[in-house]
């Protein structure tokens, strides 16, 4: 009897000793950040994910016209069966796949002539006014995407689509052929001139950091330069490239913008823009599937990607050693590269954005008579005549509202994302090795490998109508900071961690021996030391989502319209002046943007804003 | 304010590697003791454990008569009640506080009236010698003025125990040893029970009043400096402590009282030893002379480095190196003959085996 009850107390006791370590461990600050985030992450990322999927297996109340006998909610395989086997596979899949990989393909090897020889030319060689294109090489990335194409037609349009005459039939006389004018050459060159910029961050990152000894000791042996080049300096780059292919890959691959409006007049469909064609059309599990197929065909991508490269993210193994890099000696070529790559910068910066503010000048487009140039797009007055009865942007309290919509979903995006990046930094550093950590680290990679138009079709799956406690937030401001966010995560995540390893683990030690708790230690050593990181954490995401597209094109309504939505609504109405218009302003603010995390962003760099 | 250490049993896991193996020392009130071992036997953990910032698997651990760990009753206080201040290998000064801001810190936590913060961070930095550099940034600071503030930064709450965490490794030969003239001081001072983790031999040898050897998590010995220099408790600690290095000498116990070594034999207190052994000889225990003497075992001198106060030679025989410590600059030349005797007092015979010190 006596050794009975003193097992049951022996036993009741180890269960309150496993008790209190439990809860010990469970408010931990980075075991409470992590089970935070996992509930965050898994409404935002993982719950759409689901319904994504589950909408393409289930019948759907829009399939009951086609198929009378479908029940709805239940399990079917037909939306998979029509999208990739039935006579419209064809159309509705195959082919913008295969036009999605054609432009893909096209762009990314564009994007890698451009991108790397422009890089090789900053980083490797005694061109004149190399801190300058240092700069400008950068900006295009930062302009909205589909400015460049939007610039192309103003230049290039023909009457393929019915539409009035480009610049080029007004000088040339003559109508430019159909392949200059739409479909997948203007598509590769405008993806090609604003994705660049990847493989000139990735390879100037990786020619900074070889050591130009390597190349010397090359040069002593007699190599020439070609070889050094093709023998020493392109194995050592050869990671950083593999990498700028596969982002600006999978990055073409998802992209809207410059397919909607180079590609779609002339029905030169993309798997993107294919998909909101077919929501648009009332066929939402047809979509849906469209946006399977884009995220499987990018997470084989990045896999691949990390397969070749052989670390999980490789966008960040290009560590900036920062040699001291010994220029090449271009000699007599100096010149010839230096007025290249002005030419260079002014076809894809100051040609584009002319041509922009050229076209918003005229009353009717393709008139280029100097009594057809007016100010009426900037600031008339409101006349049925043109642009649906709407006055000109600067007078348009449509506009206003708009950009105060942009810039409210900008500053409140960068701010969940900036405080989300330091908690999830937190959570991750402070729980390094632990399984807690590492899950956590994963989920918020899950947004990366999710082509933009895709997690705009995840989210509709998911807040299209009331489920448990979640409700229907489409049509809502609401929703666009909750995708935008979203969809920020693995960059807000790598930018906390990276702001979470440059404070030391021993600093905040230091509170807690001291007596601090766990609100006092982030609010007196944590907060104060990564504000920095905040801060360019919060402007970096502030310009993407300013001119985000593919991202919101699918969620805005007339009520939550956004200037950069605005602007491809605009032309698709045939408003092509106000939408040159919008696309200045946003380029406006974007490069003031720049400008101010150049300034104030202490020692954040577009590059850190990417997550590269 | 003299605290007694009570570590009972303690054991630290981290995924399959046991980085605190079943410790358990009892440190007296006002010791210095010293946790010394190579990286990666677990000192740093054991010290982390003591403060709170790391969560044991085993064991429990008293401070004074406080019970702050417990594994069988689940308790564990958080760092801050433990009444303990931490030094860190590198300082952990929070770079963006001034010197002022650091020191008081974790007084206005402790919700002190202005004037008392005042006057403890005058105190404090008195006390270190840095009076003067309230205003400045960590950075403003070269690496030994941030470690003294660092020091004043604990001092200013005056804590019950002293923890130290390799608090003089990023300081160069020269600060260091100013740097333990100071800590040495700041103890006999404050007497209070300091925690000290160094992988500096030397160090721990003259800053202690106790040392624990630690080896892949498990403690080797516990004693005072003298003792673990004298009669290290087996090879490792032994190998370990000393420098130059104890010579180490494969013998054999071919009768009581004598040790065979093959070319010579030492007749020496064997205990109960039989079979292989290995003897300890101290380097500065070797007598060495330039004539053969009585007893003397002729060597052949292998290479002679002065170092000014004390020469280090080292002598051949065979296969055998033997390191001998010699007072001033030594005369022997290279090559030259010389005949050793050795003190069998002095010498420790420890079990081939099992490595442990052969004890009567």
């Amino acid at each position: 009897m006596a050794t009975t009850t003193y097992t049951q107390a022996e036993s009741s006791n180890r269960l309150i000793a496993g008790f209190r370590r439990f809860i010990r461990w469970l408010t931990k600050p980075h075991v409470v950040l992590s089970l935070i985030m996992l509930a965050v992450m898994f409404v935002m990322v993982v719950i759409p994910l689901y319904r994504l999927v589950l909408t393409t297996v289930t019948w759907q109340p829009e399939d009951l016209s086609r198929v009378p006998e479908a029940v709805v909610g239940k399990f079917t395989t037909f939306h998979w069966v029509r999208m990739l086997t039935g006579v419209l596979s064809r159309i509705y899949t195959f082919t913008p796949l295969q036009h999605s990989m054609t432009v893909a393909i096209g762009a990314t090897l564009l994007a890698f002539l451009i991108g790397g020889a422009l890089a090789w030319l900053v980083i490797r060689t005694d061109m004149p006014g190399r801190k300058i294109v240092n700069q400008l090489a950068v900006l295009p990335y930062i302009m909205p995407g589909w400015t460049i194409a939007q610039a192309w037609l103003v230049l290039f349009k023909n009457r393929a689509s019915g539409g009035t005459p480009g610049l080029f039939e007004y000088l040339v006389g003559q109508s430019p052929p159909d392949w200059l004018s739409y479909g997948p050459v203007p598509i590769i060159i405008c993806s090609a001139l604003h994705y660049y910029t990847f493989f000139f961050l990735f390879t100037s990152a990786a020619l900074m950091s070889i050591d130009s000894n390597l190349e010397e000791a090359g040069e002593l042996m007699g190599a020439s330069r070609w070889r050094i080049l093709r023998k020493i300096t392109l194995p050592l780059v050869l990671p950083a490239l593999l990498s700028g292919f596969i982002m600006t890959f999978s990055k073409v691959m998802g992209t809207f913008g410059g397919p909607n409006i180079l590609g779609t007049p002339v029905r030169y469909y993309v798997v993107a823009t294919m998909l909101r064609g077919s929501l648009a059309a009332g066929d939402k599990a047809d979509a849906f599937v469209l946006g399977i197929v884009l995220i499987l065909f990018a997470i084989l991508i990045i896999s691949f990607n990390q397969k070749l490269v052989g670390t999980r993210k490789s966008y960040e193994t290009i560590g900036g050693r920062g040699f001291v890099a010994q220029a090449s000696k271009l000699r007599n070529m100096k010149t010839v590269a230096f007025i290249s790559v002005i030419i260079f910068q002014i076809l894809v910066l100051v040609l584009p954005l002319s041509l922009l503010v050229l076209s918003s000048f005229m009353l009717r487009s393709g008139d280029y008579s100097l009594s057809n140039f007016s100010l009426q797009h900037w600031i008339g007055e409101a006349n049925t005549i043109y642009n649906n009865g709407e006055p000109g942007v600067l007078f348009n309290p449509k506009i206003y509202a708009t950009a105060w919509n942009t810039i409210k979903l900008a500053l409140f995006t960068a701010f969940f994302t900036a405080l989300l990046g330091i908690f999830l930094g937190y959570a991750i550093v402070k729980g390094r090795g632990t399984r807690l950590a590492k899950i956590v680290d994963q989920l918020a990679y899950i947004p990366y490998v999710i082509p933009g138009i895709a997690f705009g079709a995840v989210y509709i799956a998911m807040f299209a109508k009331k489920m448990g406690p979640l409700p229907a937030l489409y049509g809502t401001f609401t929703l666009l900071v909750i995708v935008s966010v979203a969809k920020h995560l693995p960059y807000s995540s790598r930018s906390g961690v990276a702001a979470m390893m440059s404070v030391g683990r021993e600093l905040e030690e230091a509170g807690q021996v001291s007596g601090a708790n766990v609100w006092q230690c982030f609010k007196r050593i944590i907060f104060p030391l990564t504000s920095s990181g905040f801060v360019s954490g919060f402007l970096m995401t502030f310009i993407t989502t300013m001119r985000e597209l593919s991202l919101i094109i699918l969620l805005v309504t007339p009520a939550t319209q956004l200037l950069a939505s605005q602007t491809m609504f605009y032309i698709e109405n045939g408003n092509e002046q106000m939408a040159n218009i919008v696309i200045l302003i946003l380029v406006l603010i974007t490069l003031v943007g720049n400008f101010l995390i150049g300034r104030f962003g202490r020692g954040s760099s577009l590059k850190k804003g990417l997550g590269m | 304010m003299e605290t007694t250490i009570r570590i009972n049993n303690l054991t630290k896991k981290f995924g399959g590697v046991t980085a605190v193996n079943n410790v358990s020392l009892t440190i007296d009130p006002g010791t210095f003791l010293t946790l010394l071992g190579p990286s990666g036997c677990g000192k740093t953990t054991l010290l982390r454990c003591l403060a709170g910032l790391e969560d044991p698997d085993g064991g429990e651990i008293y401070i004074g008569d406080k019970l702050v760990f417990s594994y069988d009753t689940g308790i564990s206080l958080p760092p801050g009640q433990r009444e303990l201040g931490l030094v860190f290998q590198n300082y952990a000064l929070w770079p963006h506080m001034k010197v002022d801001k650091n020191i008081s810190f974790a007084l206005e936590i402790q919700k002190m009236p202005k004037a008392e913060i005042e006057k403890r961070i005058k105190e404090s930095l008195k006390e270190v010698q840095m009076v003067g550099y309230e205003d400045r940034y960590p950075r403003e600071m070269s690496g030994g003025q941030q470690q003294r503030v660092a020091l004043a930064r604990m001092l200013a709450y005056r804590p019950k125990v002293f923890l130290m965490d390799e608090p003089l490794s990023n300081l160069d030969a020269r600060l260091r040893m100013d740097m333990r003239t100071e800590l040495k001081r700041l103890h006999h001072i404050s007497g209070a029970t300091t925690v000290y983790v160094t992988h500096d031999q030397v160090e721990a040898l003259t800053m202690s009043t106790n040392i624990a050897v630690m080896k892949e998590g498990v403690l080797q010995q516990f004693d005072t400096p003298d003792k673990i220099y004298h009669f290290p408790a087996n090879l490792f600690v032994a190998d370990f402590i000393g420098n130059p290095k104890v010579n180490l000498l494969d013998g054999f116990v071919s009768e009581k009282n004598c040790v065979d070594f093959g070319d010579f034999k030492i007749s020496m207190e064997t205990y109960n030893a039989t079979g292989k052994v290995v003897a300890g000889i101290r380097p500065e225990d070797i007598v060495i002379s330039t004539q053969p003497v009585p007893g003397g075992v002729e060597f052949k001198a292998y290479s002679i480095l002065p170092s000014g106060a004390d020469s280090t030679i080292i002598a051949h025989l065979g296969e055998l190196e033997l390191t001998i410590k010699v007072m001033g600059i030594s005369k022997i030349k290279m090559d030259e003959k010389i005949w050793l005797t050795f003190d069998e007092a002095t010498i420790n015979l420890f079990d081939k085996e099992s490595g442990q010190l052969i004890t009567p």
